[in-house]
């Protein structure tokens, strides 16, 4: 019920947290629908796959960025100690920056094959960014539950 | 119950800004091979908005604070009406080609629309 008794100072921060946690899944959802486009090796394949590149650059580690800060800033002005649900979120968030940036990386080199195709790096970076989707999941389901 | 609604209701609330996202990359690429992106943002964009209506709604019968006619639940409903009147133009508009949609303002209806939905739902002004 800590939704609906949430004191009017954490409004902002939350607000802030829940945008930036929005905008980093759309932008790993829109990375897994031009990736996985891009790997079906039809016409646009390099265009294709420079833009879930960018999509990775652009959006998902800026977005990430707003997120953690907005988590920060709301942690800030709460007492909440310990629970399972915070562990949940840090940890969800901790390792999901390090895929992101692994991501990130091999979808730059993916760009460097140029007409070739992302072949296998394309491949791991959906799976990679798949593998995100569903940890961010497990992280909402902890934020909204709050399980102790 | 009012946990697992709120889950339902944030993840259709995901969906719905994924689709918006997909849609603008549609809108403002413009190539033909981004429009790979288009049967996603279609799929998130109206399983979200009903999910996020549905789940919404129920969340505001179950809480007793909470009442239909609230100022901030009113205000919800016409956001997602906007925002679903111009998504439904847009979504018309990109499969039929229609050459007098501007694909650009749609998504920008629709993304202003959809922050306004969720400070709305943060600061829940009148509650």
């Amino acid at each position: 019920m800590l939704a609906i008794v949430r004191p009017d100072e954490w409004n902002l921060p939350l607000f802030v947290h829940v945008a930036g946690a929005m905008a980093m899944v759309a932008a790993l959802v829109v990375v897994v629908s031009l990736g996985g486009a891009a790997l079906r090796r039809g016409d646009g394949t390099v265009a294709l796959t420079r833009l879930a590149y960018r999509g990775l650059l652009i959006g998902v580690l800026p977005a990430y960025v707003i997120m953690r800060g907005g988590a920060e800033w709301i942690a800030s002005k709460a007492e909440w100690g310990e629970p399972t649900w915070i562990g949940i979120g840090y940890s969800t968030a901790d390792g999901g920056l390090l895929l992101a940036i692994i991501a990130t990386v091999v979808a730059w080199r993916a760009t460097k094959r140029g007409a070739a195709g992302p072949g296998g790096l394309g491949r791991a970076v959906v799976i990679l960014c798949g593998v995100l989707l569903v940890a961010y999941v497990v992280a909402i389901w902890a934020m909204t539950t709050k399980p102790d | 119950m009012y946990d697992w609604l709120l889950f339902l209701h944030v993840v259709a609330a995901f969906m719905v800004v994924a689709g918006l996202t997909a849609y603008g990359v549609v809108a403002f690429n413009g190539t033909a091979p981004v429009k790979a992106a288009l049967r996603p943002a279609l799929v998130l964009w109206n399983a979200g908005a009903l999910g996020v209506l549905v789940f919404g709604i129920w969340l505001a019968l179950d809480v007793d604070a909470y009442e239909l006619w609230d100022l901030w639940i009113i205000a919800a409903v016409v956001l997602w009406l906007v925002a679903g009147a111009a998504g439904g133009r847009l979504e018309r508009g990109l499969r039929e080609g229609d050459a007098s949609v501007n694909p650009q303002l749609l998504v920008g209806i629709m993304t202003l629309a959809t922050t306004l939905l969720l400070l709305d739902m943060i600061f829940k002004p009148g509650a």
